[in-house]
């Protein structure tokens, strides 16, 4: 049991790491541009557009402190 | 372009990687000796050689959009992990990864352990430099599949990672101890933001996007998280010095 909580957790701090919200942020954004570009709407600024608010929001919680 | 990049990325982040190995394989061969720390080094290249192998042609296999989604977004939420951490540390709200102090501690600890049975291998020592090159390895393995299966050239992103592999080890044997005078930080933060773009350009593709010129955007993304990080690295600078300016004192 213990290998395979350790075997999580290294694959989680390996892929999330330090900030959960990164990661939900990345998948919205990826969602969100899939739905524009499934309508036919231009969707390439939205995650460069997503990718730099949730730079900006995890430095800021980490330097909360 | 995409080529160059390409090469870039892997060299520099397998540059990174290497180095860490490295100071854990040195401080594992001082203090438990070579052998040991030698044949770890042995079995985790074994290791990873099982993984790239095994990892290699079944992503050859996806359809090259899942491909790019799936590793797109991978490598967003990696190099967001690299370039925040590279930021902090410019900024100076976290401290340099300091090389000397990990060899220290991890020497340290190394000659602290007891020897554990009176065989050819020290397994400590085996142990140390096994985990060390496995876990840096497989970050390095990780970054040659995906980037080399996503722009259909595996070959390339390996001579990138190979490059590194043979200065670190050359600069490793000549000098047998951290690299520290290696400007890492400065390192990581151009690996968080070639990750991030090319994460940020294949996740949009593959999510059905259309980047405006293909893969002449590819240099627009780059200057783009370069300029965000680079200003996020200005603005935290003066919010710390901000922060530490007597009360009253214009900052």
């Amino acid at each position: 049991m213990s290998r395979l909580v350790s075997f999580v957790r290294f694959w989680w701090e390996f892929v999330v790491g330090d900030d959960w919200l990164v990661a939900v942020a990345v998948a919205a954004g990826i969602g969100a541009t899939a739905a524009l570009a499934s309508e036919h709407v231009a969707a390439w600024w939205l995650l460069p557009l997503v990718v730099a608010l949730a730079l900006y929001v995890t430095l800021r919680r980490a330097t909360a402190d | 372009m995409s080529a160059v990049l390409l090469f870039l990325s892997a060299f520099l982040a397998s540059a990174v990687e290497m180095v860490e190995a490295l100071t854990i394989v040195l401080a594992a061969g001082l203090a438990r000796g070579w052998r040991s720390a030698l044949v770890g080094v042995a079995a985790a290249t074994g290791a990873l050689a099982v993984v790239v192998a095994a990892l290699g042609p079944a992503l050859t296999t996806i359809p090259i959009g899942d491909l790019r989604l799936i590793v797109g977004a991978l490598l967003l939420v990696f190099g967001l992990q690299w370039l925040r951490k590279a930021i902090l540390r410019a900024a100076g709200v976290k401290p340099l990864h300091d090389e000397d102090a990990i060899f220290a501690r991890e020497l340290e600890h190394a000659g602290e352990a007891e020897a554990a049975g009176s065989g050819p291998v020290d397994w400590y020592g085996f142990t140390l430099a096994f985990k060390g090159v496995l876990l840096e390895g497989l970050e390095v393995a990780f970054i040659v599949v995906t980037f080399g299966s996503t722009q259909g050239n595996i070959p390339l992103a390996a001579v990138g990672a190979l490059v590194a592999l043979m200065i670190v080890a050359g600069v490793g044997l000549v000098v047998r101890a951290p690299l520290a005078r290696v400007p890492e930080n400065a390192i990581k933060f151009a690996v968080g933001t070639l990750l991030t773009t090319f994460g940020i350009f294949w996740a949009s593709e593959g999510a059905g996007a259309r980047w405006p010129g293909s893969d002449l955007a590819l240099p627009g993304v780059l200057a783009f998280v370069c300029g965000c990080s680079t200003l996020l690295v200005v603005v935290l600078r003066r919010r710390k010095a901000a922060s530490l300016a007597p009360a009253g004192v214009e900052a």
